[in-house]
């Protein structure tokens, strides 16, 4: 019977979603509602040809991996998207002829940007946190996932999602909210998917067998709850017509920047701080191999953390129509956020006491280490740039792109490299990773890479906003704009080159996961007792 | 592929001289009970601390009509007040001498202060609206139609009075009635192929250029019938009309033959918009703005 509801409403969505495309006002939404139709029709076929069949029975005493590994090997495809991506337009900053004439419109910086920055926040960024909630969820709770299929549906609902946002951007359909930049008929379906995710996690969170909720976890729903929450608050758009992908925003002027900035931040906070914490606090106690440093520590540092994020986001609108209390508001909850976000990077360092000697034969477990190194220095670099005197040298500079870059590669990237190289071999049963020494590799292209990205941006914006705000003696200004952007040249070359070696340690990093799965050795575990004779 | 088991414990181990734990585990996974580390407390209430002093000193809590000012009086926009308030008076005898002073008397030697701030002031005024068109160091953008202002080749006449003049009201735009105009014609719907062929031969051998001169002889013609009524007989252009010199080498959207066909098959005109307050309705610029780049630009190089 549930097979023939699910028949019917993915046939309506098919039809519908024609008729949509017939009507297409503009070709992103045409190839949108393309896209849905497709994804409609192939699901009806899978589910029709699965129809009346007899189910295999769930084994409930197994965790279910499947979507676990999809979105593992989703994580890493898309972070090589991302980042090559993430490297093409900083080229094309220090090489302008890059923007190709033959390409306007479509492969030009503007075009691109968003596209780097959803590729490695969302489809990188959100599959890794796919990946770890569906895992950490189902070992910590020891129950397998709630919900079925729904997990699928997650997962397959999410890369649709993704197709969606970078076609979009591609084809100019863009509300112009930084890292919200789809329109609504992509918002609204990241929002059903999410509510299936949030489901999901719920569903098994609650029957769960562990008596209480690991502290990973905890980590993981606030990211779920508040994505959510931000996501629906920060579109609330009113389409132009229902045939077309433009919309128009409900809130206006500094009300739209200030929702806009508390949405923006607040990504920071909850996708890329909170969620990836949550990955930190499963996969370092369990490659080191040492319990959590400090239970109390982690109970005061998450309520700290989730409390105060939340009201930081007007530090990005200083010295803008925001009014000064509000901006006041933001910098002081910046700063008082510092020791909380520092609450992770000790929980994080100091779970390896007692086993700080694996850092030298474990590539694995340095990478973490490293992650959490950078995370530290993120979280004081963040809110002293939040301190208004700071900001007002650092504020739209190129500094703010080495903070951000600082802490999604070193922080997210790399965090994000050793889940993947743990998880390898646990999900598809092998002993190990095929090339410790690759993993060496990759650690040490990724790290200079991102000193050489991170340094040469805080040269470049620390210059830039001298010149900028550089007056003579009778108030004039000195440099024109066009001076500032020909002085930076050098340092957006040494910035493109620290994304060619990122790149290339993701390159090395997808090639031996590959080997892993298929040239590993298969585990098999001792039995615990030799067999009778 | 057969997944794990569950529950799969691969239980930590504790080492000797380990804090106790919480005695909780989850997947192996167990937790110290190790204090809160006594820096970390006492900086995050100091931090906390002095977030309280703060919102009490500056603008911070949100009441029903407006925000707690704060007991330092501070206020962004009232500091930027201060300062253009401050740059303004410092700066207000020699503003207004500067628009008093007839303008072609304000040089080194007659008025070094006032010419001295025109120079400092112009470039300012330069590098903030004009440097986007004519670049950072004012050669224009080459064969692109943005004009080089350092050479000696001028439109619309290179005294600081006519420079001042055009930049004052600008350059065929429809928001200032005294704005420089004209426009040259299309000759492409007015003229045959083989006469555009030719006058382009004739325009490349009148400003030195490699030209087929059979061609260039009997572009002569059409060259007197169709442009010497704005370029002169001679080529040499008219600044009255702004009709350019095109005996040069100095040419505004290149001089090969495909480019001088192109000018004159489809005719190319740029524009520039009026910088006056009283031109423009976002009030640009100030007379003593104007004058100050006026000047600027008269020294660049080509003034006359």
């Amino acid at each position: 019977m549930l097979d023939y509801v699910k028949l019917l409403i993915l046939g309506l969505v098919a039809v519908c979603a024609a008729i949509a495309a017939n009507y297409a006002r503009d070709l992103a939404y045409l190839v949108h509602a393309l896209l849905i139709m497709g994804a409609a029709a192939i699901t009806f076929v899978i589910v029709l040809r699965s129809a009346d069949e007899p189910k295999a029975p769930v084994p409930a005493n197994e965790y279910m991996d499947g979507p676990v590994r999809a979105a593992a090997i989703a994580t890493a495809f898309w972070g090589v998207v991302g980042f090559l991506a993430g490297t093409f337009i900083a080229f094309q900053l220090a090489y302008p002829v890059l923007n190709f004439d033959w390409a306007q419109g479509y492969l030009n910086f503007g075009r691109l940007r968003p596209l780097h920055t959803s590729a490695v926040i969302f489809a990188f960024g959100g599959n890794a946190l796919l990946a770890a909630s569906f895992y950490i969820v189902q070992r910590t709770s020891a129950v397998r996932l709630w919900g079925g299929n729904t997990a699928w549906f997650v997962f397959w609902g999410y890369q649709l999602f993704i197709v969606m946002a970078a076609t979009g951007y591609i084809l100019g359909s863009t509300q112009g909210q930084e890292y919200a930049e789809p329109e609504w008929l992509t918002d609204l379906w990241l929002t059903i998917v999410w509510v299936a995710f949030l489901a999901v996690f719920l569903g098994t969170l609650i029957k769960r067998k562990e008596p209480h909720i690991y502290v990973a976890n905890w980590f993981l729903l606030s990211f779920i709850v508040t994505v959510a929450m931000l996501h629906v608050v920060n579109n609330l758009q009113i389409p132009v017509s229902l045939f077309g992908s433009r919309s128009v925003t409900v809130m206006s002027g500094v009300q739209n920047a200030m929702t806009q900035w508390w949405y923006g931040h607040n990504a920071v906070g909850f996708f890329l701080t909170a969620g990836f914490l949550g990955m930190m606090y499963y996969f370092i106690p369990k490659q080191a191999e040492r319990p959590v440093y400090s239970y109390k520590l982690s109970i005061i540092h998450f309520w700290a953390l989730i409390f105060l994020y939340i009201w930081a986001g007007p530090h990005h609108l200083h010295y803008t129509a925001l009014p000064d209390w509000a901006s006041t508001l933001g910098m002081v909850f910046s700063i008082v956020l510092w020791m909380p976000s520092w609450g992770g990077m000790i929980n994080g360092l100091m779970t390896l006491s007692g086993a700080w000697d694996k850092l030298r034969t474990d590539p694995v477990l340095r990478m973490m280490v490293t992650s959490v190194a950078f995370y530290g220095m993120s979280t004081f670099e963040g809110p002293m740039m939040s301190i208004r005197a700071v900001n007002s040298l650092s504020h739209y500079t190129d500094w703010t792109i080495g903070h951000v870059h600082s802490g999604a590669l070193g922080w997210n990237g790399m965090i994000t490299f050793g889940m993947l190289y743990y998880l390898f071999p646990k999900l598809w049963n092998k002993q190990r990773l095929y090339s410790l020494r690759a993993v060496s590799w990759h650690y040490w292209l990724a790290t200079i890479g991102i000193v050489l990205y991170a340094a040469s941006m805080w040269v470049t914006g620390i210059m830039e906003g001298l010149m900028w705000r550089e007056v003579d003696a009778q108030g004039f200004l000195v440099n024109s704009f066009a001076d500032t952007v020909a002085a930076k040249f050098p340092m957006y070359v040494v910035r493109g080159l620290g994304g060619v070696l990122y790149l290339a340690g993701a390159l090395i990093m997808a090639w031996n996961l590959y080997m892993t799965v298929r040239k590993g050795v298969v585990r098999r575990d001792a039995p615990l007792v030799a067999p009778a004779e | 592929m057969s997944d794990h088991k569950t529950p799969h414990p691969e239980e930590q181990r504790l080492l000797a001289g380990d804090p106790e734990t919480t005695g909780h585990s989850w997947d192996g996974i167990k937790e110290f009970n190790n204090p809160l580390p006594r820096w970390w407390l006492w900086t995050f209430y100091a931090t906390i601390v002095w977030g309280i002093a703060y919102t009490v000193m500056y603008p911070a809590w949100p009441l029903i009509n407006g925000a707690t000012p704060g007991i330092l009086g501070f206020s962004t926009r009232a500091n930027v007040a201060a300062d253009i308030e401050r740059f303004d008076a410092m700066n207000a005898d020699i503003r207004t001498r500067l628009t008093e002073v007839e303008l072609a008397a304000i040089t080194l030697d007659a008025h070094p202060d006032l010419y001295n701030y025109a120079i400092q002031g112009g470039a300012a005024v330069f590098a903030t609206w004009c440097s986007q068109c004519h670049g950072a160091g004012a050669a224009g953008v080459q064969a692109a139609g943005y004009p080089n202002l350092l050479d000696d080749d001028w439109l619309w006449g290179g005294t600081v009075d006519e420079i001042h003049f055009t930049i004052s009201h600008g350059i065929r735009n429809a928001d200032d009635p005294d704005a420089r105009y004209s426009e040259m014609p299309a000759f492409g719907d007015l003229l045959g192929d083989a006469d555009i062929a030719a006058v382009v031969q004739y325009l490349r051998n009148v400003s030195g250029q490699a030209a087929d001169v059979t061609l260039a002889a009997a572009g002569e013609a059409v060259y007197l019938e169709n442009c010497a009524a704005c370029h002169l007989d001679d080529g040499a252009g008219d600044r009255f009309l702004g009709a350019p010199n095109l005996t040069d080498a100095i040419w505004l959207y290149g001089g090969s033959e495909a480019a001088i066909e192109h000018s004159v098959r489809f005719a190319r005109f740029g524009v520039m918009p009026p910088w006056s307050a009283q031109a423009s309705s976002a009030g640009r610029l100030s007379e003593d703005q104007l004058r100050a780049v006026s000047i600027y630009v008269h020294s660049l190089g080509g003034g006359e």
